[in-house]
């Protein structure tokens, strides 16, 4: 695969390719279809920021900046501020992010570096197809079952232990709380952070790992002393795709975090994210209320292109560090 | 003689380490169960109730009543095949002849579309939903009154995420088409357009088809951006300009519904849209097999 694409980009190849000579009349019209794709594809880009921030025009100018520091969100009033969604989209990922990442660094760590292969095989075969599970889906197993489970052998142990005095327990509500968002979360970025880290450590030479054992270190010593620190920021990358993916997440989190415009760091309380707003009350929505929807819309839009860019560049830097070590 | 013994004989601390060493790799493997073990609660789960929610009067009929026993998924899983027919013949398009001029431009703007591509992949599908609503669904509503959800916008909202899917492997299937290949047909005295169309892209066939199954596959489960596009009808309806069920919407609906066979319906919908995504995952790879680039 590697020395095709590199033939493909030697300048030999490139003038003998090159599109532009074609003088043939189909050529013209050949080059102009594929033109107009590729402008269609920035078009779409465009023209979503372009629409984005015109549909919350009438919003931004009349709460300005406030909208992001009111977290008070009253349709009947029609006074929207946005801080309770960030918030909570935020606070719900971070969790999901804690409970996921141990796990999902230690599964990548085992598959790469201590399964034999009759067992990697098959593991990483389901950790790609649980990717591939709808958002509804697992939202639907939450609300069955997974939600249940933690009311009976997690929330209720806890609110009745020493524990519930700590700020982020308090007393037991519904159960529909940013503990289960959080859990259903973590079960969704663990397939991608596994995949990802696996991919990076599969990566890395093996000649780094021999020169680590020839000097006498135990296996654990050559993961946490050389091959941890070698595939860093590329995990790190891997991790923020995750984060990014959590970020975004609709369905699964508006069926199970309560839907209520409040943040609390309890985690037994409802509360609402910024992608389940949208998807509950921008079908209903009009005027001022729409506008505030599709302002927050905006907000998620620019929170996981920051997110994603920054670990695309990670793993992308990774990828060029070990390329050139080799 | 006593030196040499001691460094022959590991010591305690060396013994220590290796010990050590051993326990992190329990540890590594007790989190690869724990996360096998929790992905697989979900997908047995699943699997058992799913499959025992199963009947044929599921497939024959459509929306009951609130609260009323029977009912089917028809109309959801027709509007779903309908949408996801909306969202191919306007991403397909698109995306496979966007991965061809990939492959025949490197210019500064083709390394541009690269990186938007990938920008567009992660755009969460909720933001692309509301796109899709402003630009049918409110154009719709101000221009015919009474109007505004429709399976168009739905089938919009779709086919623009699979673009970037379609067109990051069709441009990468494509490179792997020998040049020499092409270097032939153009030497043949073959138009550079003739040279794309009957030589390069059957030669990526498998590979193209492989991204379109793919793509399918992430689309048919994404609810998100149909719940203010597609919007949902408890009518049966095959129209285009009229409001559509969609199984996601199904599955969501009836899994927050208060009622017990409901709850059994959106299972049996959550085995039917795994089903369609196993298939087009395997047939995915099975298309891949098929590729014979060389």
């Amino acid at each position: 695969m590697n020395s095709q694409s590199i033939a493909i980009d030697s300048p030999i190849v490139e003038r003998a390719r090159s599109w532009t000579r074609g003088k043939h009349a189909g050529d013209r019209i050949y080059r102009a279809v594929l033109t107009l794709a590729a402008v269609s594809i920035l078009l779409i880009i465009i023209g979503l920021i372009y629409e984005l921030t015109a549909g919350s025009s009438a919003s931004i100018s009349a709460f300005g900046i406030r909208f992001f520091t009111d977290s008070e969100w009253n349709p009947s009033a029609n006074h929207f501020g946005a801080l309770p969604f960030i918030l909570g989209t935020l606070y719900s990922s971070l969790w999901a992010l804690v409970l996921a990442l141990p796990i999902s660094i230690f599964t990548a760590i085992f598959l790469s570096e201590m399964a034999p292969r009759w067992l990697e095989r098959p593991m990483s075969f389901m950790i790609e197809l649980l990717a591939a599970i709808p958002s509804v889906v697992y939202g639907l197993w939450g609300l069955f079952i997974l939600q249940p489970w933690l009311v009976k052998n997690v929330e209720t142990p806890i609110s009745k232990s020493p524990l519930a005095s700590l700020p982020i327990f308090g007393d037991l509500a519904n159960g529909y709380d940013m503990l289960a968002a959080s859990m259903i979360l973590a079960i969704m970025i663990l397939p991608y952070i596994t995949a990802v880290s696996r991919d990076i450590l599969h990566a890395i030479p093996k000649s780094v790992r021999e020169a680590s054992y020839a000097l006498g270190a135990t296996k654990w010593e050559t993961i946490k002393g050389v091959v941890l620190p070698y595939a860093r920021a590329g995990i790190i990358g891997g991790v923020m795709l995750g984060f990014g993916r959590a970020l975004g997440e609709t369905m699964a989190v508006t069926m199970m975090i309560g839907n209520a415009p409040i943040f609390k760091l309890d985690l037994f309380k409802s509360g609402y994210t910024l992608a389940s707003v949208i998807a509950n009350e921008l079908a209903e929505a009009s005027g001022l209320y729409r506008s505030a929807l599709i302002e927050i819309g905006l907000c998620l839009f620019i929170i996981t292109l920051i997110v994603n860019a920054g670990a695309k560049l990670l793993i992308y830097y990774t990828a060029k560090d070990i390329n050139a070590t080799t | 003689m006593a030196e040499a013994s001691s460094l022959l004989k590991p010591s305690r601390r060396s013994r220590l380490r290796v010990m050590f060493s051993g326990f992190m790799g329990i540890v590594a493997a007790a989190a690869a169960i724990i996360a096998c073990g929790a992905l697989l609660a979900v997908l047995v789960y699943l699997a058992i109730n799913g499959l025992s929610a199963l009947n044929l009067s599921i497939f024959t009929e459509g929306p009951v009543p609130q609260g009323q026993p029977g009912g089917g998924l028809r109309n959801g899983i027709i509007g779903t095949l309908i949408l996801m027919s909306v969202a191919s013949v306007i991403g397909l398009p698109i995306g496979i002849l966007g991965g061809v001029y990939q492959l025949e431009t490197n210019t500064r703007f083709s390394r541009m579309l690269r990186f938007l591509t990938d920008v567009m992949n992660s755009i969460p599908s909720v933001v692309m939903g509301i796109f899709a609503y402003l630009i049918v669904v409110l154009p719709v509503a101000a221009m015919s009154p009474g109007h505004a959800f429709s399976a168009f916008a739905g089938g919009v909202a779709l086919g623009f995420l699979m673009i970037p899917t379609v067109m990051r492997t069709t441009e990468e299937i494509l490179k792997l088409v020998p040049v020499a290949l092409r270097d032939a047909s153009l030497a043949l005295g073959a138009p550079q357009w003739r040279t794309t169309w009957s030589v390069i892209l059957p030669a990526a066939r498998g590979g193209i088809i492989t991204g379109i199954l793919l793509a399918l596959a992430r689309i048919s489960g994404e609810t998100a951006p149909l719940l203010f596009t597609a919007f949902g009808n408890l009518d049966f309806n095959v129209r285009l300009d009229r409001p559509i069920d969609a199984l996601p919407l199904n599955i969501f609906n009836y899994a927050t519904s208060p009622y017990d066979n409901l709850h059994h319906l959106a299972l049996a919908g959550a085995i039917i849209l795994l089903a369609i995504i196993l298939v087009l995952s395997i047939a995915a790879r099975y298309a891949l097999k098929g590729q014979n680039v060389e």
